[in-house]
């Protein structure tokens, strides 16, 4: 039988797996970006879960939200991505260190 | 829902902001791009009436409409009031500069005033849901405006780490706000601080979510440990962006968290007030330090940025109506002090030349004395030097947390402050005690030229006689937080 734990619990690994994809990763930007799309899908998930849990439809309905936000989101990351490549001729993170101080 | 229960009213401003947004969006694709000061007139001129319809609308209870999502008070219209003023400011500010570097198009315009729509909706929001729309409404915008400048290296660099951190903590603060839904079964402001008060919501959830949440609070208004993006931002920016992305947000983003940890969650104003004293600790103390190794005076101002986060932080963290009204006001004076340092900065800066280091501040007096007073002016008042504005906003926040006999905090604070003033009187030092290195004229539009000098006396001018403002904020923090 699955309880909201279970949930909460996959929800909370998959958060995780994607703050440690932000922080750890060094060599590309997309995968940078694929982690920041997990982090709000984990989101998503637990709200399912909550709504589902709470018997309250407003979870459901944010989580429409969430994921309209997400696709814009994702759509000037990858605009940024393609006008950062054209200047720079690359996508490793460590690459930009042009800002310091 | 009724579809005649609808009330339009209370959000009068934001409806006619955007319709007045898509007519510059659409005007931009007729005109010949030697006719782009239309926009700039266009631009204005909304924001002259976003400001008549605010005072017209403004009722003296709070009123909610779109199903208790959207909110109209006095907390609400005096800082939206101070927002279309300062974006305006920012426009004077930047016509110049932005024509100078091919930016002046339609997009400058309609990215500015999409960001101060979201700043709107922030401001006004009494919903999770809301309050997350506004949010990344300014977010998208701003990160777009930092990457309009898409031949510029550093520019495109910039967004791409403001992107990828503001995402991170609109990620934080989702889950954050997930958490709390769950504790409370409720996404409604007004119902979560309901349940929270009442003991019906789970304490673990709700501490948990509350962690998360203050957060992306953090990162968002910039203060330690998630400051990263604030200097990498300020520097790689055009200049006018910089003041865009430094000025009115902070306003915005300090009304947010006000919202959600002060009108959501006062019932665990010990938990909150914890985290946010170590924050703010800790911003005072890395943000002045750092700014005494920077050459970039952008840089500088973006570490001095962090510290007054804190600053501003303290006055939150007292818990008291006072103390929200001392950060209120602290916010306020905030925003007219990098208006006028940047603005200063924007005036230097010419065709092929950007004025960023310390060494271009040099022998100031020298080439234009009545600009290098009204640097000083704003230096002494970020220093907290009276009898400027800086010092009364200071003064407020202090006596705040004094107040609530955290005596030593207020020590901390006064510390900083003074460490921070090291390098204020530096500028001042380079503008009036050093060789000019750059003599050429300073060319500044008259507009510019008045409103910057206006924007510059009123910080002498609040500094002395600071108690009608203040007195405005305290009503403002009654009429929004005691009805609820």
């Amino acid at each position: 039988m699955l309880t909201l734990t279970h949930f909460l619990v996959l929800a909370a690994i998959l958060f995780a797996i994607s703050v440690l994809g932000i922080f750890l990763n060094r060599k590309n930007l997309i995968v940078l970006l694929m982690a920041i799309e997990l982090m709000l899908l984990a989101v998503n998930f637990n709200f399912i879960a909550f709504s589902h849990y709470l018997s309250d439809t407003a979870g459901q309905i944010f989580v429409f939200f969430i994921l309209t936000v997400a696709a814009a989101e994702s759509a000037i990351g990858l605009a940024i991505l393609v006008v950062l490549f054209r200047n720079m001729r690359t996508i490793n993170v460590e690459d930009l260190g042009s800002l310091k101080g | 829902m009724n579809w005649a229960d609808l009330n339009l009213m209370p959000a009068l401003p934001e409806l006619f902001m955007s319709v007045a947004i898509l007519v510059i969006l659409m005007l931009d694709a007729f005109i010949s791009d030697a006719k782009r000061g239309l926009h700039y007139g266009l631009a204005l001129l909304t924001l002259a009436g976003c400001a008549v319809l605010q005072v017209q609308t403004y009722s003296a209870v709070p009123v909610h409409t779109f199903s208790g999502m959207f909110v109209s008070d006095a907390l609400s219209s005096l800082v939206k009031l101070a927002m279309y003023g300062s974006t305006a400011m920012v426009l004077v500010y930047s016509r110049q500069y932005i024509a100078d570097r091919g930016l002046l198009r339609g997009e400058f315009f309609s990215l500015a005033l999409f960001a101060l729509l979201g700043m709107n909706i922030m401001v006004s929001a009494s919903h999770f849901l809301s309050l997350y729309m506004g949010l990344e409404l300014l977010s998208l915008s701003l990160y777009s405006l930092i990457a309009l400048q898409r031949d510029e290296v550093k520019a495109t660099e910039a967004a791409m780490k403001y992107f990828v951190l503001g995402a991170l903590a609109s990620g934080l603060l989702l889950y954050g706000i997930s958490m709390i839904y769950g504790a409370t079964g409720t996404l409604d402001l007004a119902l979560v601080a309901k349940a929270i008060k009442l003991h019906t919501a789970n304490d673990m959830l709700l501490v948990f979510g509350l962690v998360f949440i203050v957060a992306g609070l953090c990162f968002k208004l910039g203060t330690v440990p998630f400051h990263m993006w604030v200097p990498d931002v300020y520097q790689g920016s055009a200049t006018a962006v910089t003041l865009m992305v430094g000025a009115a947000p902070k306003l915005a983003a300090f009304v947010f968290v006000l919202r959600i940890l002060v009108q959501g969650m006062e019932a665990m104003v010990a938990d909150w007030q914890a985290m946010l004293a170590l924050v703010a600790v800790l911003s005072m103390a890395i943000g002045n330090i750092t700014a005494i190794a920077q050459t970039n005076i952008k840089r500088m101002l973006a570490y001095s940025t962090i510290s007054h986060m804190g600053f501003l932080l303290l006055g939150l963290l007292a818990g008291t109506p006072d103390g929200y009204a001392a950060a209120l006001f602290y916010s306020l004076i905030y925003v007219l002090m990098s208006m006028v340092s940047f603005g200063i900065l924007l005036g230097l800066s010419r065709a092929g030349f950007e004025c960023e280091t310390l060494d271009d501040l040099k022998g100031l007096n020298s080439r234009n004395s009545w600009y290098a007073l009204l640097m000083l002016l704003t230096m002494f008042s970020m220093a907290g030097v009276p009898p400027l504005a800086g010092f009364y906003a200071k003064f407020a926040v202090i006596k705040a947390i004094v107040d609530i006999h955290l005596y030593w905090l207020a020590i901390i604070a006064v510390m900083m402050s003074l460490i921070g003033a090291f390098y204020y009187l530096r500028v001042v030092k380079n503008i009036y005690f050093d060789e000019a290195q750059d003599t050429s004229a300073i060319v500044m539009r008259a507009d510019m030229k008045l409103v910057l000098s206006i924007n510059a006396v009123a910080l002498l001018v609040l500094g002395m006689l600071p108690e009608r403002v203040i007195e405005l904020c305290i009503q403002a923090m009654k009429q929004s937080l005691t009805v609820i």
